[in-house]
């Protein structure tokens, strides 16, 4: 009934991280009203594995990182971390557990406190954690912040308004891995930068993840971004997902309608791509307060039908471990008019 | 109030801007800011130029500069805009205002700031039709109404009497371009549109802009970090880095025959749809100068991979291109000898380095 459904779940116990059919709502002050910010998703990550999370604004992306790490608790469902159920844990066994799972954040330099050092900041995890003896951790402290390309000796005792947004990103990502996490939860890590210093800033994540084996969820509203450094991706549309596939697959053949009109909006950097008005989502995103019955996406959706009101799509497999949930996927004709837009040239 | 300054006749081509030198510095305790260090460029009527550039490169400094929006305190500006053939550098706030509006608008980067959170939307609208225009209440009303209908907001009089927090970021969006448009301009800046909003509603509000440049035979100018955006969109693009007008070339040129390093690693840096997941991005290293001290010489050269001791010395001029049109600031730009050779030498380094 959730519109999402689990098959595109792996089987085996392989896992890292699993997310069944995760809600979270929001009271609207006094109102009586719930705001349905994730309405019944699930997910998996494998060990190694990239995720993408991709969506508009609303669509319940954030909220989705954050319910995995219980900040705020969700509603309902499961999130199964490494053998623990996240949900069901309490104080210091949940803080014990989530010292495996950190997340980086939009804005680099809000994420930062603006009053204390570097090297104080990239410390204390460690400290609070009282990990090794001091010398371990200053070692760590050092060792981590070359590995994300900031020397340590000359940016141990300066604060986070002496560097640029890059590099502040750069601090971030130091703090996240000084306590050697198996997950990172990466929160539009990049949409606030530079295309130059993005570049830096992806490339950075590549390698890093390769060095400290680490599984990364990314988190971004930018589809380019988000094929480059996922292996999977997950599509969400106001608080539901609407497909699941191989990077690759989802981008060369997109079985969603929605999926194939947010590709066709990307701006092309070739003038010889010309921009077609005729492949825009028409209308706003209804209200998560009252979302639309059966599939959320019918209301803008150009294919929508009857049963897409009455019924809700689940994710079903359409081949080669992609999943798409809609009454009408478009799997033939996308694979059959593959050339006709978009891919000139 | 009436319009007291007359409309010149518009004739349908020639040129309708013209900047020369122009130079926009800012006064401050660590010293001189060069936000923009002498840039020239010409806009055709009914012709979109698009400015590229990261952060800090002099982009948004430039169109305001042109517009003369900037504060009055610490700020030197000098060189030449002119507009329709009238010099702008040196007029008064109050004769400014003649053009704000009325000849040229701008639609800012993120409409929540721009818009004023406790008036109405239909007041906005209507300042300027009144000032401009000198509409009485009844006709800016109706015209304010057939301005959000053109911009794509539904149920138009209702919004009228709505506050800017009642909209989505969109519709706010399409607000200040409806007020941008009131007073039909010829000239419109559009300083990053889209930058704070979705990909879907990007592309939406980037479809309106065009239709409405078209149908009201505006130029455009359309400032953006993002390449994307431009490429198909402009007719022109003028590429900015700290300061300084580096490449400038008519659209399609620009992407297919680059002459500036910069410009081919800031295309070379985005992640691109085509190629498979978890290719390796090309970067920048380093990051853009510090413009109260731009380096010597070339101003990228301490970040470009094909800079000599020449470049670290000598500031490259603007040069003319074999195409028309195509004007470049480079000692060695792409396709040289020199570049030729780079490419080779950092091919075999890789190699040898094991790729």
């Amino acid at each position: 009934m959730a519109g999402s459904g689990t098959a595109h779940l792996r089987t085996d116990d392989s896992a890292l991280l699993r997310v069944e059919d995760l809600v979270v709502q929001f009271p609207v002050g006094n109102t009586g009203l719930l705001l349905n910010a994730v309405s019944g998703i699930s997910l998996d990550v494998v060990e190694g594995e990239t995720l993408g999370l991709v969506g508009e604004s609303g669509c319940g992306k954030s909220t989705t990182g954050r319910a995995i790490m219980q900040l705020p608790r969700p509603t309902g469902g499961s999130i199964r971390f490494d053998g623990n159920e996240l949900t069901q844990l309490e104080g210091d066994k949940l803080r014990q557990v989530r010292t495996r799972i950190q997340m980086i954040f939009q804005d680099p330099i809000s994420s930062l406190n603006p009053r204390r050092k570097v090297h104080d900041i990239v410390m204390e995890p460690l400290n609070i954690w009282e990990v090794g003896s001091k010398a371990d951790r200053e070692a760590k402290v050092r060792q981590v912040l070359e590995d994300v390309g900031i020397d340590p000796d000359a940016a141990a005792d300066r604060r986070p308004h002496q560097f640029s947004g890059g590099q502040c990103q750069r601090i971030s990502i130091a703090r996240a891995l000084v306590l050697d996490p198996k997950l990172i939860i990466c929160d539009e890590p990049v949409s606030a930068l530079d295309v130059s210093v993005q570049a830096q800033v992806l490339n950075l994540l590549e390698d890093l993840k390769k060095q400290y084996g680490l599984t990364l969820v990314f988190i971004a509203h930018d589809l380019a971004v988000v094929k480059n450094v996922s292996d999977r991706v997950c599509v969400m549309y106001l608080g539901k997902v609407c497909e699941v596939a191989p990077s690759d697959d989802l981008y060369a053949a997109p079985a969603h309608p929605y999926t194939d009109l947010l590709l066709k909006s990307i701006p092309v950097p070739d003038p010889r791509v010309k921009p077609d008005p005729e492949q825009r989502i028409q209308g706003e995103l209804p209200s998560p307060l009252f979302p639309p019955s059966g599939c959320r996406f019918r209301t803008r959706c150009p294919f929508a039908q009857e049963v897409c009101a009455q019924e809700e799509p689940k994710l079903r497999d359409v081949g080669g471990g992609h999943y798409v949930a809609c009454h009408f996927p478009l799997v033939s004709s996308a694979t059959a008019s593959g050339n006709g837009d978009g891919t000139t040239g | 109030m009436s319009p007291t300054r007359k409309r010149p006749q518009r004739p349908e081509r020639g040129v309708l801007l013209e900047v020369q030198d122009l130079k926009t510095h800012f006064q401050t305790p660590r010293g001189i800011v060069r936000a923009v260090d002498g840039v020239s460029l010409t806009l055709e009527r009914g012709r979109t130029l698009g400015v590229v550039g990261e952060s800090g490169s002099g982009k948004t400094i430039l169109s305001r500069s042109i517009m003369g929006l900037l504060p009055k305190a610490n700020v030197i500006r000098k060189g030449s805009v002119r507009f329709e053939g009238e010099e702008l550098i040196g007029l008064s706030t109050k004769q400014m205002r003649e053009f704000w509006g009325a000849e040229m608008a701008m639609v800012f980067q993120d409409p929540m700031t721009s818009l004023n959170p406790v008036m109405k939307i239909g007041r906005q609208i209507t300042e300027g039709l009144k000032l401009h225009l000198g509409m009485r209440d009844k006709d800016a009303a109706a015209t304010a109404e057939r301005l959000l209908s053109d911009v794509g907001i539904p149920e138009p009089r209702r919004r009228l009497d709505e506050y800017p927090h009642q909209l989505s970021g969109g519709m706010r969006q399409r607000v200040t371009i409806a007020i941008a448009l009131a007073c039909g301009p010829t000239l419109l800046f559009a300083d990053e549109p889209t930058t704070a909003l979705d990909v879907t509603v990007q592309a939406q509000i980037l479809d309106l802009l065009a239709d409405q440049q078209r149908d009201r035979d505006m130029s455009m100018i359309l400032v953006t970090h993002d390449l994307g955006v431009v490429a198909g969109r402009t007719d022109e693009i003028a590429v900015m880095y700290a300061g300084k007008l580096v490449e400038k070339a008519p659209t399609p040129v620009l992407f297919s025959n680059m002459k500036m390093p910069y410009t081919e690693a800031l295309l070379k840096s985005i992640p691109k749809l085509e190629n498979p997941s978890h290719t390796r991005l090309e970067i920048i290293g380093g990051r853009p100068p510090e413009l109260v001290n731009p380096p010597k010489g070339c101003r990228f050269a301490p970040r470009c991979p094909y800079a000599t001791d020449q470049c670290r010395q000598e500031e490259p001029p603007l040069v003319e291109a074999d195409i028309p049109g195509h004007v470049y600031a480079c000692w060695y730009p792409v396709g040289s000898e020199h570049w030729q050779q780079m490419q080779d030498s950092e091919r075999t380094a890789s190699v040898a380095a094991g790729g």
